[in-house]
């Protein structure tokens, strides 16, 4: 039997597994950017328009480090460049689905089911990297179908769509390396999350750098997130970029093919070392039990809080220097957009949004902790003690409240002072900038009531809490994009958040977020009390 | 005496499946009672309603004189339970999970905590993870029966375990037996172990209770296979009341029939004129192996 034996079976039964994340995730990312097309056939019809908002852009930091290096002006190179995000995307998905298939299905004893059939080493490996290389191919497709549907040529939607491929490859070839390491799902995960981080630092780095002449910008290549705005659609069309990204993703599968041959089934390449045979006094109560479980995620998140929110600080001063170059005319083509204040304030509006996202995206995995228990196991054991199942419930929802608010504040606190050491204001800064990210917690709060009230309501349904974070920013996105109004851009949470310190603290929004987030909490609860745990 | 758990009429449905469909069971105080019933016949689903985990569609459900879904804190610290697929916490090491189940309960006896890892050659040190499945299954046995709980819920505690560590299962339940108001309510599938250790047992299938009783009253309430050679042809054998799987070949005819009709079928056999006869007393296993039976309950009965 070789080592590939039985990969189409594991591939069509990880396809059927995964269709419909495949579907959102190919249709999400392939329709944005006609969103893109026909926004900025809106807001700049005119090549002069185009190239107004081009020499905005290219001083906006911000906007630099989101989305990449601008080479022209084309509606082509805008609408591509406006996209550079998607990488981020695909990445996530790629690493996530990858994990999925191989670490996860290894933990929960799975894998050994399907190993002790006709099933070869590597087959698991195999088919869970050629899944995630199905659905970049159909990313990659679909994106290069839409453009070529909005009218623009054919040879840059195909480089497009073929950098996007190449992401999706690499980043599941990263994958495939992290599930090797950690003996647990949610370790690989977090590594995973981590490096995609900094492939995004890096690519924002290099971007910068790039666009400002500086000596950087060959950093791009250590970033597959970079990789494909470095194909450069419509603005030269690189295609040979394609062989170095290629031959890079095969030595990451080389690599991950190396270290799965080198350790055990259920094991991972960082053994973990005994613990004690007798518990700490402090061990007693659920709540002690939740900082165990919880206090590496919180630790983890806050150092990377801290060290992004100095990196974005740090930077902050020579924005608000590139006002005085661009001057009236471009304050106003950005008011057109919609866009209000100064170009430090945008970046301050756009950054406490991310860490806001961020926020969030941690408060849903922490709510959902207990969901993990009860699939698991462990709640059982714990809930046939005397504690009362809202009290264990709430040790975990304790870490998705306060956790993110920790979170926030260290981001603020740090950027702030970053800021306001280079701008000499360290006293006004710190609490500007920590005001700026706290008020963005009621939309973070927000979060963890949907995690909770579909942990305690619908509790087969609690992982679709995360789905609600891109709906929300989704929505936030096209509604700007496609200026269809109020309604729809304000189904977004982090929209009815006032843009400290520029505007006003309007504490209406405010009390309603969080008096919204408190009602899904409480429904939440109630599900809790009344419903059968453990529902598999 | 009391009754330590009474469940009556228990009915609970999954969707559109009925996993409980009116079970009873009655566990005297200070017995061990054996909970047996093919996979999928709902012990579990009956042990978490008893301890409010789930909640019944409908009947009633008595746990030391309390109601399990109500009362479910007080209720808890009087029991431990060992459920039936155990995973421990990733980053916990046993120790750490034994001491923290018995704290949560209100504190164990510590001696009786070492004893018992002693006895089951437990490495208390390791993670979570790296224990094996009987390894597991010990860390779970060792929180649960280091406690000074009056009722012990064991959800097929010795799967995984192997032969010696199963019998020093059976030794440590027999201790608990001596001591004084200790109950043990034992789902499992292993028939020696419900032999050696159980007094009474209650058999369900389907969610329904179909044999309850002390093992004695069992043996005799279940079936005696006849084999007999008889003069001539036994017309109507097949139309008694409590005669089963009968075949007949000529004037030789095998069958097996209920205790409480075989005085009948003998008087039956007798006007037929005997010329040999074998009959074999039931044993335990044949009649587990009948109630584990996949036919329908209707058509069994
Ligand atoms: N949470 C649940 N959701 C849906 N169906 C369930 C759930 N829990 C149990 N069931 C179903 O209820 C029935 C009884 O299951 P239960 O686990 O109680 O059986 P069991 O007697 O413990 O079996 P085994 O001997 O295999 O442990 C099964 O058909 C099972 O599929
Ligand atoms: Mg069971």
């Amino acid at each position: 039997m070789n080592t590939l034996t039985g990969t189409g079976m594991l591939l069509r039964l990880a396809l059927r597994r995964d269709r419909w994340m495949i579907a959102v995730w190919t249709v999400f990312t392939s329709v944005v950017p006609l969103g893109f097309v026909s926004a900025f056939n809106a807001t700049a019809p005119t090549a002069a328009a185009r190239q107004d908002f081009v020499d905005t852009s290219v001083h906006n930091t911000a906007f630099i480090i989101a989305y990449g290096p601008l080479h022209g002006s084309t509606l082509g190179q805008l609408v591509t460049w406006r996209a550079g995000f998607i990488p981020v995307i695909v990445g996530l998905v790629a690493l996530l689905l990858m994990i999925r298939h191989t670490r996860t299905e290894e933990e929960a004893g799975r894998l050994e089911l399907v190993g002790a059939t006709a099933v070869g080493r590597h087959a698991g490996l195999a088919a869970a990297l050629i899944s995630v290389l199905v659905g970049s191919a159909v990313v990659s497709a679909l994106s290069a179908l839409a453009l070529v549907s909005a009218g623009l040529g054919a040879g840059g939607a195909v480089v497009f769509g073929l950098g996007l491929l190449l992401t999706g490859c690499a980043f599941a070839a990263a994958g495939a390396i992290f599930a090797q390491l950690t003996a647990g799902a949610g370790g690989a995960r977090g590594i995973a999350i981590v490096v995609l981080g900094a492939a995004f630092l890096v690519r924002g780095i290099a971007s910068v750098s790039q666009q400002s002449g500086g000596s950087l910008g060959w950093l791009a290549w250590l970033s597959p997130v970079a990789w494909a705005g470095e194909f450069r659609p419509y603005a030269g069309d690189r295609w040979w970029i394609a062989v170095p990204c290629l031959l890079a993703t095969a030595a990451l599968v080389a690599l991950a093919v190396t270290l799965a041959g080198r350790r055990d089934l259920g094991s991972g390449m960082i053994q973990p070392r005994p613990g004690p045979a007798e518990a700490a006094a402090a061990l007693r109560t659920p709540l002690a039990l939740a900082w165990r479980l919880h206090r590496g995620a919180l630790f983890s998140r806050l150092a990377g809080f801290a060290v992004v929110g100095y990196a974005l600080g740090a930077v902050a001063e020579s924005i608000s220097h590139l006002l005085d170059n661009s001057g009236a005319a471009a304050r106003d083509l950005l008011a057109g957009l919609g866009l209000r204040g100064s170009l430090l304030q945008q970046y301050v509006d756009g950054m406490m949004t991310l860490a806001a996202v961020v926020a969030a995206a941690y408060a849903i995995q922490a709510a959902l902790r207990p969901r993990a228990e009860e699939v698991a196991g462990l709640a059982e054991p714990m809930l046939a003690t005397p504690v009362q199942r809202l009290r264990w419930a709430w040790s975990h929802f304790l870490f998705a409240l306060l956790g993110p608010t920790l979170g926030l504040a260290v981001f603020g606190a740090v950027l702030g002072l970053a800021h306001g050491i280079n701008a000499g204001d360290v006293a006004g800064q710190v609490p500007a900038m920590l005001g700026a990210a706290l008020v963005q917690l009621p939309a973070v709060w927000l979060f963890t009531g949907v995690a909770v009230a579909l942990f305690g309501l619908l509790p087969r349904l609690a992982a679709w809490a995360f789905a609600a974070l891109p709906l929300s920013l989704f929505l936030g996105w096209l509604g700007a994009e496609l200026q269809l109004g109020e309604f729809v851009t304000g189904l977004s949470a982090f929209s009815h958040i006032p843009k400290l310190p520029a505007e006003p603290l309007s504490v209406l929004p405010l009390a309603v977020l969080t008096a919204m987030a408190a009602a899904l909490i409480a429904a939440g609860s109630a599900g809790i009390r009344g419903r059968d745990l453990p529902i598999g | 005496m009391t009754d330590a758990i009474s469940v009556t009429g228990l009915v609970k449905s999954f969707g559109p499946a009925r996993a409980l469909d009116g079970l009873n069971l009655s566990v005297r105080t200070g017995e061990v009672h054996g909970f047996l019933g093919p996979n999928g016949a709902g012990k579990s689903t009956t042990l978490r309603i008893l301890l409010g985990l789930m909640r019944a569609d409908s009947g009633q459900a008595r746990l030391l004189g309390g109601d399990p879904w109500t009362e479910t804190a007080e209720l808890h610290r009087r029991l431990a339970y060992v459920p039936g697929d155990v995973t421990l916490w990733p980053g916990l090491s046993g120790g750490e999970v034994i001491d923290l189940l018995g704290r949560l309960r209100g504190g164990m006896n510590q001696t009786r905590k070492k004893d018992l890892i002693d006895r089951f050659a437990l490495d208390p040190r390791k993670k979570g993870r790296t224990y094996s499945k009987g390894n597991r299954q010990k860390v779970a046995l060792v929180a649960a029966l280091a406690s000074d709980a009056e009722l012990l819920v064991l959800d097929e505690p010795t799967s995984g375990l192997d032969p010696l560590m199963e019998e020093v299962f059976r030794e440590v339940v027999r201790e608990e037996q001596r001591r004084d108001g200790r109950t043990v309510l034992l789902s499992s599938h292993i028939l020696g172990e419900v032999e050696s250790l159980c007094e009474r047992v209650t058999i369900i299938r389907e969610g329904r209770t179909v044999e309850a009783g002390s093992l004695a009253e069992l043996r005799h309430l279940s079936r005696t296979s006849v084999q007999a050679e008889l003069a001539s042809p036994a017309a109507g054998l097949e139309d008694l009341p409590g005669v089963h799987d009968l075949r007949a070949d000529g004037a030789r005819v095998s069958f097996d029939v209920d205790a409480p009709a075989l005085d009948d079928v003998l008087r039956h056999l007798t006007a037929a004129g005997v010329r040999s006869l074998v009959s074999r007393p039931p044993t335990l296993e044949e009649l587990f192996l009948r109630h584990y039976d996949t036919t329908p309950v209707g058509a069994l009965r």
